[in-house]
């Protein structure tokens, strides 16, 4: 064995690690929440299904699984047609400064969560808005924009000018066009960026903090006070139900990006 | 196309429920465990007897938390707060808490003298004391001093984040008498003393904010030792099992209160909550649940006489422990919070 | 097309951000509750105390003031700028409360009150306080205060603490985006070298993470470092050590859980980078006779360098925001600018500092982000 070949088994094994590291902690939980012992920690003691029994009778729970779907359902609603408008535009036009328009329309993406949380919050409870849903589902929006714009507009650059200028000369106007021609094609984009901008609403905690009270909690807002006053396995049971959802859902995402990745080939 | 976004929006903000325009009658309380009780106690019952919704929050106390209520306008949710002293005599003072009319809530005679005010009735009254785990350490802690004795008792020390108290109990450790702690606390000399006497033991401090997390903690053995609510302690051994013990020698015997936050547009259910929670046959039901005190001359009479002997407003107790000083924390909280949180940071 | 979303951001997004930019500088407060006493203080020249008419504008004010149950605002604002002026407006403001007595001689009634009205202090921090605007957040925000006569001071030793917190913040992201570059490179390595097939499922592994809750993540580490956690459950057992480790409520924690939270935007951009490197290149090198250690620092590195750059500048940024992380995992030592902003927010109410600290830290992104744009081009932002 020559030393080149030690060299890259060395980094090979090294990289298995870090990935390791990934992985572990999040996987480590999911055991934890059917340990019959409210310690969290290894050896297991036994098996028990108690504390997801526990968390299907607690209201608090369910009321913020439900908080979070609705604000999560209507920011899909309202940052998918948006991104994916801002998506086709983009591609359509340059102009001087269009660099400049990208970097805004991505920098919520870039600026820390706490700002936008505490300038949303400073503007909300003037005009009422803080403590309901519909100022978090706001705010998710805009956090949320950047990731289907950025999904939407890596399908858009591998379309082939050649279709659009055929549906035109078929006397196609713009609209009938971009919904015959155009989305269809770019679907799998929109559909990913509808899932990404899922997670981010679902996922959000900080803005969650500052602008929901007792009856808009959400799953984070929730899972937070959990965490800091109550570590104990119910927290993990929910942990383990989460890891689960969003497995599935990057499963789905990654089974879109390959067929349409086979569908272009 | 702007139309169909236009439409898309609008479908979706109308089905969103606008939880801000028409909220419940909302009371506020230190969450985890103690608010169970009160929910048992006095909260489920009322939803009962009156038929009203009523909501819940939780908080972790702090005059600025109130007064961020207070200034959010429509952003305030909260309607009943339980707060501690110095949160209700500057609340009442700012004027961002409602000042009661006593007639609708028996008359001021109805409490134990000294806790009903202007702007709060009694809530819950308690302590603040030191806790261990005996199977960690047999022969415990007594005193403050043995609190700041990591030889004699090595591990890490929980306590509440903040000045309050902590500098009472760093002065005590320090060996001022605890009839002398506020008298050397109002000294710019006391102060620079407790906070050095906080240093010596800073780096073994892992600080909690709920009430909730100090039995995590020792039961964790995240710490050896812990300041808590007396109410927690007992609670743990029951439902846990845990063998952890408390001591009411210089304890910090604090009185509650249930306030209304001012604007609220829930006022008259407010009044209907504080007169239910007020009632004898209700209080009485309250220090079974965790032992916490109760501020209705009448219920005090009516408990049973072991249960009574074990509450922190117990003769033997009262004696060995130090009143919350108001005053001093009202005229001082602000600066000590801001030199707390730039000493703890650093 | 592009309209509807840059009109939607601009009003959700940047007119709030706005908003609290102007917060910083914006010094209202006193004015609203004491309009006659700012009146007069803007004739007082700073010599001295001020006049007669001054004395009775601020007794005219805090009767109102007292009156209404709002002398509050007033005694918090100054009480920004001295702790102990919190004290003598409530005072004050007690002993004023009723009707207002006329033809009172407020320059002797006011110290009588407390005497700290006939002292100069009071009366430059309500100077100071007047408004509309001023500088006196922003400067708060770095621990510095303006003296009578306008010059810059450090703020008292003990009640000095934002520099601390700005310096920490930025070495705590440096530390990490240290880290999680050392470990995106074996990883990415390992990602590029498989077969495709295996590389699908690794790149599941490397992406679940940053699909799952970062709460899920957070209290994950949380079981693990505990001091009865897994990890030193496992050490112990295994007698690697004899007493637990602290790994939690510490700085440890934070960097563990935060280089775990950022590792693969590191890991992306760095595989990316290397993607694009010619294996000819490499082997060339190595068939003259070039160790592997020389071969990867003389002709891999100086490839895969602006992947490189790219990944730190990305994990830098995004350090710099984190909040919920060290809230959870560290102590009151390891938190970061945002806990800050959220604490001024939520528990002081101190806004205008809230605001002066968020605008440090925008500002401190916003120039990072600039470089970064120049560096992976606007239009590969988050594509990497």
């Amino acid at each position: 064995m020559d030393s080149q070949y030690l060299w890259r088994l060395a980094i090979k094994i090294c990289g298995a690690l870090v990935l390791f590291f990934l992985i572990a902690p999040i996987l480590a939980i999911i055991p934890l929440s059917f340990n019959s012992s409210s310690i969290l920690s290894y050896p297991l003691e036994g098996f028990s299904t108690e504390w997801y029994a526990k968390l299907f009778v607690d209201d608090r729970w369910w009321n913020a699984i439900r908080n979070s779907l609705i604000v999560a359902a209507a920011t899909v609603a309202i940052a998918t047609p948006l991104g994916t408008f801002a998506a086709v535009g983009l591609s359509k036009v340059t102009f001087r400064g269009k660099p400049l328009v990208v970097a805004a329309l991505m920098s919520p993406m870039i600026v820390p969560t706490i700002i936008t949380a505490v300038g949303i919050y400073f503007m909300f409870s003037k005009l009422g808005l803080a403590n309901s849903l519909t100022g978090l589902v706001l705010a998710h929006v805009a956090l949320a924009v950047p990731f289907v714009v950025i999904t939407v507009s890596a399908s858009v650059a591998q379309l082939d000018p050649v279709l659009l200028r055929a549906a035109s000369s078929l006397g196609a106007g713009a609209v009938t066009s971009f919904r015959v021609v155009t989305l269809p094609l770019i679907l799998p984009g929109v559909i990913s960026g509808a899932i990404f901008a899922f997670t981010t609403s679902f996922d959000e905690v900080v803005v969650a903090v500052l602008l929901t009270g007792p009856e808009q909690r959400t799953l984070p807002r929730e899972l937070l006070s959990g965490t800091r006053e109550n570590l104990d396995p119910s927290v993990m049971a929910i942990a383990t139900l989460l890891v689960l959802f969003s497995t599935a859902l990057l499963l789905v995402f990654n089974a879109i990006q390959n067929r349409s990745r086979k569908l272009r080939d | 196309m702007k139309k169909v976004l236009h439409w898309a929006a609008l479908a979706t903000l109308t089905a969103i429920p606008t939880a801000g325009i028409a909220r419940d009658l909302t009371v506020v309380s230190w969450g985890g465990i103690f608010q169970d009780a009160q929910r048992t106690v006095f909260f489920d019952p009322f939803k009962a007897e009156s038929g009203l919704p009523l909501a819940e929050d939780s908080w972790d106390g702090g005059v600025g938390a109130l007064r961020s209520k207070a200034e959010g306008g429509d952003a305030n949710t909260w309607d009943v707060i339980e707060v501690e002293g110095d949160e209700l005599a500057i609340g009442c003072e700012e004027g961002f808490l409602q000042v009661l009319d006593p007639a609708k809530l028996g008359g001021i005679e109805k409490y134990l003298p000294g806790t009903a005010s202007d702007c709060g009735i009694p809530a819950n009254i308690y302590s603040m004391v030191m806790a261990y785990d005996t199977k960690v350490f047999t022969d415990g802690p007594k005193n403050w001093a043995d609190f700041w004795d990591l030889k004699k008792f090595p591990g890490k020390r929980a306590m509440r984040q903040g000045p309050k108290m902590n500098l009472e109990f760093a002065l005590m450790a320090d060996g001022v008498p605890q009839a002398d702690v506020y008298k050397v606390l109002a000294t710019p000399e006391g102060v620079d003393r407790a906070f050095a006497k906080l240093d010596e033991l800073k780096p073994s401090i892992v600080w909690w904010t709920s009430g909730n997390q100090p039995m995590q903690l020792l039961g964790s053995g995240e710490v050896a030792m812990t300041t808590t609510y007396h109410t927690r302690v007992g609670n743990s051994n029951k439902t846990d099992g845990t063998q952890f013990k408390l001591t009411y020698d210089g304890s910090m015997f604090l009185v509650d209160s249930w306030v209304v936050m001012k604007d609220s547009p829930h006022l008259d259910n407010a009044y209907k909550l504080l007169e239910f929670m007020s009632r004898p046959a209700v209080q009485v039901k309250w220090p079974e649940q965790l032992g916490g005190g109760v501020g209705v001359t009448e219920a005090q009479t009516m408990l049973d006489p072991a249960l009574a002997e074990s509450l922190p407003s117990a003769p033997e107790n009262v004696a060995v422990s130090l009143p919350l000083d108001v005053p001093f924390w009202i005229a001082n909280i602000d600066a000590l919070n801001t030199r707390f949180a730039a000493w703890s940071g650093n | 097309m592009i309209l509807p979303v840059v009109i939607y951001l601009f009003a959700v997004f940047f007119v709030p951000i706005g908003g609290m930019l102007g917060l910083a500088v914006r010094d209202d407060e006193l004015a609203e509750v004491m309009p006659l006493t700012v009146t007069e203080i803007a004739k007082w020249d700073g010599a001295g105390l001020p006049g007669p008419t001054a004395f009775e504008a601020v007794a005219r004010d805090l009767t109102t003031a007292a009156n209404a149950r709002t002398a509050g605002t007033p005694a918090r604002r100054l009480s920004y700028d001295d702790p102990a002026l919190r004290g003598v407006i409530s005072t004050t403001a007690r002993g004023l409360k009723g009707e207002f007595a006329e033809g009172t001689d407020w320059t002797t009634r006011l110290p009588e009150l407390d005497p700290a009205w006939g002292q100069p202090a009071v009366w430059t921090a309500i100077d100071r306080a007047a408004g509309p605007y001023s500088d006196f957040f922003v400067l708060a925000a770095l621990d510095l205060r303006r003296d009578a006569a306008g010059s810059l001071h450090f703020a008292p030793d003990e009640s000095r603490l934002y520099l601390d917190v700005l310096a920490r913040t930025l070495k705590i992201a440096a530390s990490v985006t240290a880290i999680c570059l050392i470990l995106a490179l074996p990883a990415a390595y390992l990602l590029k070298s498989v077969s495709t097939g295996t590389q699908g499922l690794l790149m599941i592994v490397l992406l679940l993470p940053l699909w799952t809750s970062l709460l899920v993540r957070s209290a994950a580490w949380m079981v693990i470092l505990q001091k009865n956690g897994i990890i030193n459950n496992v050490l112990l057992k295994i007698g690697i050590i004899d007493a637990p480790l602290e790994l939690v409520f510490n700085r440890t924690g934070v960097l563990i859980a935060l280089s775990h939270i950022l590792l693969p935007y590191a890991v992306l951009p760095v595989l990316g980078a290397m993607r694009n490197v010619s294996a000819t290149q490499t082997l060339a090198a190595s068939s003259l006779g070039a160790g592997p250690v020389r071969t990867f620092f003389s002709v891999y590195l100086p490839q895969i360098v602006p992947g490189i750059s790219a990944a730190g500048l990305l994990v830098f940024i995004l350090a710099l925001g984190y909040y919920i992380t060290p809230l959870l995992l560290g102590g009151p030592g390891d938190q970061l600018l945002p806990f800050y902003i959220a604490f001024n927010t939520t528990q002081t109410v101190n806004w205008g500092l809230a605001a002066a600290l968020g605008s440090i830290l925008l500002l401190a992104t916003l120039l990072l982000y600039g470089v970064y744009v120049k560096l992976v081009g606007a239009d590969r932002i988050g594509l990497g």
